[in-house]
């Protein structure tokens, strides 16, 4: 018995839709198991992760609460991964923005109104996201340094630089000891829609980045200069691209949106810095599935931000009613990123087994 | 010994302690990248051979129990990634993210229960006779704990295997044209599987030496970002496992070098960016020396291999 | 001592192969059928050609042989006895051994480390030392001169291939494929692996000759195998056929071609090098002071074999490379080390060696490749956006105009054949920039239709008032094209000489560095 292997030619979308879904199904059930160890029907728990995120007016609200800030990276990954630009750093970028968000807030939030701290606060952040953006790459392109262990690195100093700030200088002076900054004045807080925490400024503001950063990478030369460096850097370079340029532009956009991310949740959702796992949740890296889920696609990732928006909320679910610690949606992402991968290798290959 | 010379051992004892799982982990990444796989879920792997390794010890009362246990979960983790990074040609950096954050998930969930507990079967250091009696020297080589002279030995070996013998040629080529290493009969495939798993098998005895010598204890994020640092330090090693040792080591004093300036007044937080801040000061050295010693990463890595590509 | 001469002989009395048959053999790719129902018989002691053009599935029989490739269908036979080849481990364990056409070899490692990559006999320990003994003994016996130690990187293409047939033979071959061989070959070199050749069957083993060219065919095989689009035409012995048969059995019509070659007069100066020093990636100097001039309506062929600083060349002159020392000026412009972009703009038109690695992005489609240098100028873009419309327009002309063949201009451009790919590059090249031509190995790999395509729009081109700059191993091709001819050796010019006054001899003992023309101004 022979298994043979061989490559296939195009592939129709309606094919590649439904391998996803088929791909997302099988990291369900695969997860399902754990439930199963612990000794809980696996089917009873997910139906109680679905209802909670998408089965009640309560659990949308917070679905598309925690969709932004995974939109926001999400759109910002979609760009950085289409010029195969490794960006893990989409945590450290976010907290960036909201730190200056932060000092912006404090500084600027008692004395001037709000229609000039917001905006502000959006601009600073999206410049301070983009300040950490560019570092590793300019780490790459000018030394040749992997970006993925560069970014990394630049989340977990990013992570400490906030525990100082909250935990020194910045500690607040009504906090009674707890590690958050005195609370935003109203100038610098986000409106939210009546009866959510959903902030929609940021919410629109996600919407409109997915459109223009579509068109950016579809419709722009500098988009188009993305895409051929991250499908062939070798033809790049001969068709005479300039690659730092390009990829500062590239990370600066992306790391800013990401920073957007983090003023949203300073300033729509906590109202003031605390502790860097509270601000960034690991949104950072959930978007990487958010981003490859949507093929890069910045318009298909206001959907799955929405679904994995789903998921996170399931996490809280079962968090509280059955116990389990949050790192257990870790599971659930990395059981669905590997489905994902796994089965896109039977979109490509056809096998074919000979007696 | 007076207060500094007593200082300075002291020190340097516990540089070596703290590089070895950064040495362990390290060794078992250049096998896979010298064989031309990327593996990026050492972290997760670290992090399960943590737990495992201190949840088998708790149950046992058998440290080497645990240790085996941390390699053979670390292992079946790479398996996973072997699979889907070499049978499956998928794309090897987004795999080994979705193992590591497999691996820390499914860690937080086993460790939850063992949050807080003290391990009263770890490894005990052991003196090697005579050899410890060596002035100085002999303190802080020869009183360590058991996996600190195991991965020694591992180093010597596995630098050995490497270029002296015919597997390492074997290995190597696979990792610099894995095209060249089929048409002599080597299996590609083959070879990649098993230094991928053996990367994974260092990487839970690695995790197993933090919960079980080092801390010693299971704390959620133990592993601390010290599989990327492994990551680097491959690279600063230049893929050789006896420089693997100095950079390990390296590294160690950076950990050890957090608590010395503690007393100093500066900021805990800004002390625990060191070991971040040196692996990028690190990954800057390694830029240099790879451009002028023109030894780079094996030419196929992270390029999965196809056998009939037209 | 005795022991090491016996493991020799031994393997080679164990595996010898009186006679090989393959029968029937059929293998498909997507889009392509490579071999249709090929027979192929071997006898022991002989050298058996194996013709036909690029493409006709010569290299994919015999990666089926060797153990690369699995057949979809067909059977092979060795001594009469059915073998089933699963990998090139089996087909090595056969007593068949291959020297591929891009040698299978690790430019870091050491000859003997090469040597012993995948070799069963190899000891455990230290195996580098054992090889380095056995290797002597070849040198001794078949003049193979090689030093083990040297590392890959450091020898030159003739010595790599010395590497690659001392690998079969240690490991027993009998059968020995060659897969074009004499590609990187000066003609010296050539004649010395002839004799190799020769002797190798006097001592009883068998070659299969991989090739497309005919002169070679007729001069060393004793039967010769001619495949066409996956097909066997016929098998005939040597002795009984001549080139024109060939020529018209591995192309189906009467005569290759003709290429009309107008005598033109040149016009004035457009790319100027003076002086030129250029480092390669090891930072070791591959062109060492080379100065020449091209003119307008005139081909200035560069002959050489590859790695003797061409790719640096092209590169210093297209700006995709730093220059050490020198100048080069194209329309009276300095462009030293100016970007490939400026370059571009000047009117340069580059045909990249490496096509599917440098020339196009593979996953994108046909337009959005047919742009890849032109996308900053008006009107592909205006602003920061591109003009879509445009360039689709754009795209279709080039392919109607060109005769691409492709599904649409939406086609990722993977999917497209070899030939079309060149042809993609070359129309996307030449419409937009004229003034100067750099085409390195614009033909590797195509065939016939393509390659006479080619080089007939080179000639256009040439007589429209390109000055044209072309870099080719392929003597044949230099020779049919070429105004003047310049042989490159360890990165000097060894000398320029006018088309007419060319002849092969003189410019294979340059090829090989054994002849130099004194520097007469050949401005």
């Amino acid at each position: 018995m022979k298994i043979k292997v061989e490559r296939r030619g195009e592939i129709s979308p309606k094919k590649r839709f439904a391998y996803l879904i088929f791909s997302l199904i099988i990291g369900f059930l695969i997860g399902g198991l754990i439930f199963l160890f612990k000794g809980i029907n696996p089917f009873y728990a997910l139906q109680k992760i679905f209802v909670g995120s998408f089965g009640s007016i309560y659990g949308w609200k917070e679905t598309i609460t925690k969709a932004i800030p995974l939109m926001l990276c999400g759109i910002g990954l979609s760009l950085a991964f289409k010029g195969k630009f490794w960006n893990i750093g989409a945590d450290g970028q976010l907290l960036f923005g909201a730190v200056l968000a932060t000092w912006i807030a404090l500084s600027l939030g008692k004395t001037y109104p709000a229609f000039v701290v917001l905006p502000l606060m959006f601009v600073g952040g999206f410049i301070s996201g983009a300040f950490w953006g560019i570092i590793p790459a300019i780490m790459k392109i000018k030394l040749g340094i992997n970006e993925v262990i560069t970014t990394l690195m630049l989340n977990y100093i990013a992570e400490q630089f906030v525990q100082y700030l909250v935990y020194g200088p910045w500690k607040g002076k009504t906090q009674y000891g707890f590690p958050y900054t005195d609370n935003f004045s109203s100038s610098a807080t986000l409106p939210v829609i009546k009866g959510t925490r959903i902030h929609y400024p940021t919410l629109i503001i996600g919407i409109i980045l997915a459109v223009l950063i579509y068109i950016f990478i579809m419709k722009t030369k500098i988009g188009y200069e993305i895409r051929v460096i991250g499908e062939n850097p070798e033809a790049a370079k001969y068709a005479g691209i300039n690659f730092l340029k390009t990829t500062i532009i590239m990370m600066a956009i992306s790391g800013g949106i990401a920073g957007i991310a983090g003023v949203g949740e300073v300033a729509g959702i906590h109202h003031h810095l605390t502790v860097p796992q509270q601000i960034s949740s690991g949104y950072g890296y959930t978007a990487i599935i958010v981003a490859w889920l949507a093929r890069l696609n910045p318009l298909v990732v206001i959907l799955s931000s929405i679904f994995f928006g789903g998921i996170l909320v399931g996490g809280d679910t079962i968090q509280t009613s059955m116990g389990l610690p949050f790192a257990t949606i870790n599971i659930f992402n990395g059981l669905i990123l590997i489905s994902v991968i796994s089965i896109n290798f039977f979109l490509e290959y056809k096998i074919s087994i000979k007696r | 010994m007076g207060g500094h010379e007593f200082l300075i051992i002291s020190v340097l004892k516990r540089a070596l302690v703290a590089g070895t799982p950064l040495l362990l982990g390290t060794l078992g990444e250049i096998y896979a990248e010298r064989s031309g796989v990327m593996n990026l879920g050492v972290e997760g792997m670290m992090a399960i051979g943590a737990v495992s390794g201190f949840g088998v010890a708790l149950a046992t009362g058998n440290p080497w129990l645990g240790l085996i246990a941390a390699a053979a979960f670390g292992a079946i983790l790479s398996l996973v990634h072997a699979f889907v990074s070499i049978t499956l040609k998928s794309n090897q950096i987004v795999s080994g993210l979705a193992i590591t954050m497999l691996g820390l998930g499914i860690s937080g969930l086993w460790g939850k229960a063992y949050i807080g507990i003290p391990l009263t079967t770890k490894f005990e250091t052991v003196k090697i006779p005579i050899l410890s009696k060596i002035p100085y020297i002999g303190e802080i080589l020869f009183n360590q704990d058991p996996l600190f002279y195991i991965s020694v030995i591992t180093a010597i070996v596995m630098w050995f295997i490497l270029f002296k013998t015919e597997v390492g040629i074997n290995i190597r080529s696979v990792g610099e044209n894995p095209l060249a290493a089929d048409a002599m009969g080597v299996n590609v495939y083959r070879t990649r599987y098993i230094c991928v798993i053996i990367g994974g098998a260092l990487a839970g005895i690695a995790g197993a030496h933090l919960s079980l010598a080092y801390i010693p204890s299971w704390i959620e994020g133990m592993t601390g970002g010290r599989g990327w640092i492994v990551i680097a330090l491959t690279i600063f090693a230049l893929w050789n496992p006896l420089r693997a040792m100095l950079g390990a080591y390296l590294f160690g004093g950076i950990y050890v070098l957090q608590y010395l300036l503690q007393p100093l007044g500066i900021p805990p937080n800004i002390l625990l960016m060191f070991p971040y801040l040196a692996t990028l000061l690190v990954l800057l050295v390694s830029a240099q020396e790879t451009f002028k010693k023109r030894i780079g990463a094996p030419k196929s890595l992270g390029e999965p291999y196809e056998k009939e590509k037209k | 001592m005795k022991r090491r001469k016996d493991l020799t002989l031994h393997s080679q009395g164990g595996k010898k192969i009186e006679l090989l048959e393959m029968k029937g053999i059929y293998k498909k790719f997507p889009g392509v059928i490579a071999n249709d129902n090929v027979n192929l018989e071997v006898k022991g002691g002989e050298i058996h050609a194996l013709l036909g053009e690029n493409g006709a599935g010569k290299t994919t029989l015999m990666n089926i042989l060797y153990g690369i490739y699995q057949p979809d269908g067909g059977e092979i036979y060795i001594n009469g006895k059915k073998v089933n080849i699963r990998s090139p481990r089996d087909a090595i364990e056969l007593g068949i051994g291959m020297v591929h056409q891009h040698f299978m070899l690790i430019p870091t490692h050491t000859v003997a480390e090469n040597i012993c990559l995948g070799f069963k006999e190899a000891p455990f320990f230290y195996p580098t030392r054992v090889i380095e003994e056995r290797i002597h003994d070849f040198t001794d016996r078949y003049g193979l001169k090689i030093n083990p130690k040297a590392k890959i990187w450091q020898l030159s293409a003739g010595e790599q291939q010395r590497v690659e047939i001392i690998k079969t033979l240690l490991r027993g071959a009998s059968l020995l494929i060659l897969d074009e061989p004499t590609s990187v070959l000066t003609p010296q070199e050539t004649k010395e692996l002839f004799t190799i050749l020769k002797k190798l069957v006097e001592e009883g083993h068998s070659v299969i000759f991989i090739t497309h060219k005919l002169e070679e065919v007729m001069e060393i095989s004793d039967r010769v195998t001619v495949l066409r689009k996956g097909k066997v035409v016929a098998t005939v012995r040597t002795k009984d056929t001549n080139k024109k048969e060939l020529a018209r059995m591995m192309v189906g019509r009467e005569v290759i071609f003709k290429l009309e070659r107008e005598k033109i007069e040149r016009g004035e100066e457009v790319l100027k090098v003076k002086d030129l020093f250029v480092e390669n990636d090891r930072g070791l100097m591959a062109i060492k002071g080379v100065s020449f001039s091209v003119h307008k309506n005139e081909i200035f062929g560069i002959a050489g074999v590859a790695g003797n600083g061409q790719r640096e060349l092209v590169e210093a002159i297209t700006g995709l490379r730093k220059v050490k020392r020198g100048k080069v000026e194209i329309l009276n412009v300095d462009v030293t080390n100016s970007s490939p972009k400026r370059i571009g703009d000047i009117g340069v038109a580059h045909i990249p060696e490496e096509r599917i690695r440098f020339g196009i992005v593979p996953n994108l489609s046909v337009y959005e490749n047919a742009v890849l240098r032109d996308y900053y100028h008006e009107p592909f873009s205006k602003g920061l956006f591109l003009n879509h419309h445009y360039i689709k327009e754009h795209s279709k002309k080039l392919v109607k105009e060109f005769s691409i063949d492709t599904p649409s201009i939406d086609t990722p451009v993977k999917l497209l054949s070899g030939g079309n790919i060149q042809k993609l590059i070359l129309a996307r090249e030449i419409s937009t920039k004229s003034n100067l031509i750099i085409a390195a190995h614009p033909t590797y790999g195509l065939d016939v239709a393509a390659t006479e395509y080619i080089r007939k729009l080179l000639l256009k081109k040439r007589e429209e008032g390109a000055a044209i700059l072309l870099v080719s191993e392929d003597l044949e091709e230099i020779f049919e094209l070429s105004d003047r001819i310049a042989v490159i050796f360890e990165g000097k010019f060894m000398g320029i000489v006018p088309r007419e006054k060319a002849n092969l001899q003189d410019i294979g003992l340059m090829m090989a560095g054994s002849k130099r023309l004194e520097e007469r101004n050949e401005d």
